[in-house]
């Protein structure tokens, strides 16, 4: 069976190495991934911030081009994408009128039947079962399961996992022999779409992230959202000098730690894209920098 | 739902009850949504006190609402609607309190970078389908002249080829068009 993908835009641009090291651990497992055609933006905070209906219409063109060419199941990897397709598709089924209105302005129509998957639900429904087998070299880490917010929350549209303390990511990480540990911070925002217009926020709030997985001794930092990627990556500059130290803890995507386990190349899981370089054993030093 | 409503016709509570099927009256001020705020402490109000302030029905206290920075500094985590015992959904009313401020043109002064950023990420899919990161930023700073800002990420990220320099565009941007032109600028009038 064909399964639609959608990139959504910061997989095509700032978060290459999620696609990428989507579509490698897909291709090791001869899963056949098809990119939704001429695909657009889901609006994101920008659309749900300013204008309702215009939140509704850009999801529901993807979904509606998805059921017109026959794809029946997509995977969304970027977390966000992933919560404004799921919630428009909610909104929008459970109101008929809504429904017909919404499918007016975008012009095409709609039933509303696409199956929607996030990261997680992917790899456990098409690699879960095939996972230990494949495992070449262990992700022998500790490793610390960062969910943030829009993977889990609101639990009574998305009915993903537990809202607090989720477990899904912790069962993949142990079945590709790692060590997940437990901390506060799992649910946490790390500022998300205030990354340009307020940046001391993001240095706050993903410094506070941060610092409680390091001090629980986690060695790598695990996510499924590009949001929270470039946060506590590209931004690490911005937390570590909000925090006043030097944390060199890599951030990794989920599909970045299988693909290691199951033997994909660094380079093709896209690992050297990473702000913050993935070596082994990190070395972090506590409190060198002077704070202003 | 509305005909029997608890609110006064014109109340901001009596709009979102019927726009958005989320009923105010519900709250009783337990003030988990507030302790479970990350940006709690950007706000001038904190989310248990804009449902207090809606509760009220009282057009001084929405006005503030609708001025103040707290609708913009939201980042829509949902933790506030995920712990509400009473499942009210505020990042919902803070959408809504957001299109009006916008619409009304009471949009708070400190606010004005947020709406800038949305506002140049909404014109790049308008225009090519799809968010140009590079014509975000530059729209961005033009719009706010945050000239100097991340410059040093630039050329870091395109070390690491995760900068397009020529923007990606879908093949059907007749529809981009008209979706906005059926939504967003259907309401909000040319600057």
């Amino acid at each position: 069976m064909k399964i639609g993908l959608y990139p959504g835009c910061s997989l095509n641009g700032g978060s290459r190495e999620y696609k990428e090291s989507v579509n490698a651990v897909a291709k090791a497992f001869d899963i056949e991934l098809t990119d939704i055609p001429d695909w657009n933006c889901c609006g994101a905070t920008a659309a749900h911030n300013l204008n309702h209906d215009l939140s509704l219409s850009l999801p529901i063109r993807i979904l509606a081009i998805a059921e017109q060419n026959g794809l029946h199941e997509i995977v969304v990897p970027c977390a966000a994408c992933y919560s404004r397709l799921t919630i428009s598709q909610h909104e929008v089924n459970g109101d008929e009128e809504l429904k017909n209105r919404i499918a007016g302005i975008v012009g095409l129509p709609y039933t509303g039947n696409v199956k929607i998957l996030n990261v997680i639900q992917f790899i456990q429904d098409h690699i879960l079962d095939k996972l230990s087998e494949k495992i070449k070299t262990p992700f022998a880490h500790k490793a610390a399961c960062y969910y943030g917010c829009l993977l889990v929350r609101p639990h009574g549209i998305l009915k993903f996992d537990r809202p607090e303390d989720p477990q899904t990511m912790d069962e993949v990480m142990k079945l590709i022999g790692a060590d997940p540990i437990d901390w506060a911070f799992k649910t946490e925002c790390c500022g998300a779409g205030m990354s340009v217009a307020r940046t001391d926020v993001v240095g706050n709030l993903s410094g506070r992230i941060m610092e409680d997985a390091v001090d629980r001794g986690a060695e790598a930092i695990i996510v499924a959202c590009p949001m929270c990627h470039s946060n506590l990556d590209m931004r690490r500059q911005d937390i570590n000098k909000s925090l006043g130290k030097d944390i060199k803890t890599p951030v990794l995507y989920i599909t970045q730690a299988i693909g290691l386990a199951v033997g994909i190349s660094p380079k093709e899981l896209g690992l050297q894209r990473h702000f913050v370089p993935v070596i082994f054993p990190v070395e972090n030093v506590q409190n060198t920098i002077k704070v202003n | 739902m509305s005909s029997h409503s608890i609110y006064k016709e014109k109340s901001l509570a009596h709009s979102i009850e019927h726009d958005l099927q989320v009923s105010v009256a519900k709250c009783y001020q337990c003030g988990k949504c507030s302790a479970g705020c990350p940006v709690n402490s950007e706000m001038d109000y904190p989310p248990s006190v804009v449902i207090r302030m809606l509760q009220t029905e009282d057009p001084i206290l929405e006005e503030k609402l609708l001025r103040s920075y707290s609708i913009w500094m939201c980042v829509t985590c949902e933790m506030c609607y995920g712990r509400c015992p009473m499942e009210i959904d505020i990042p919902k009313v803070m959408d809504h309190l957001r299109e009006l401020s916008l619409q009304e043109k009471k949009v708070n002064p400190k606010a004005k970078h947020i709406v800038q950023f949305h506002k140049a990420f909404l014109d790049s899919v308008k225009y090519t389908g799809r968010l140009s990161e590079l014509g975000l930023i530059a729209d961005y700073k033009m719009r706010t002249f945050a000239l100097t800002q991340d410059v040093a990420l630039a050329p870091k990220m395109i070390a690491r080829g995760k900068l397009h320099f020529i923007p990606e565009r879908i093949k059907n941007k007749l529809s981009m068009k008209n979706i906005f032109k059926k939504t967003i600028n259907k309401k909000e009038k040319p600057e």
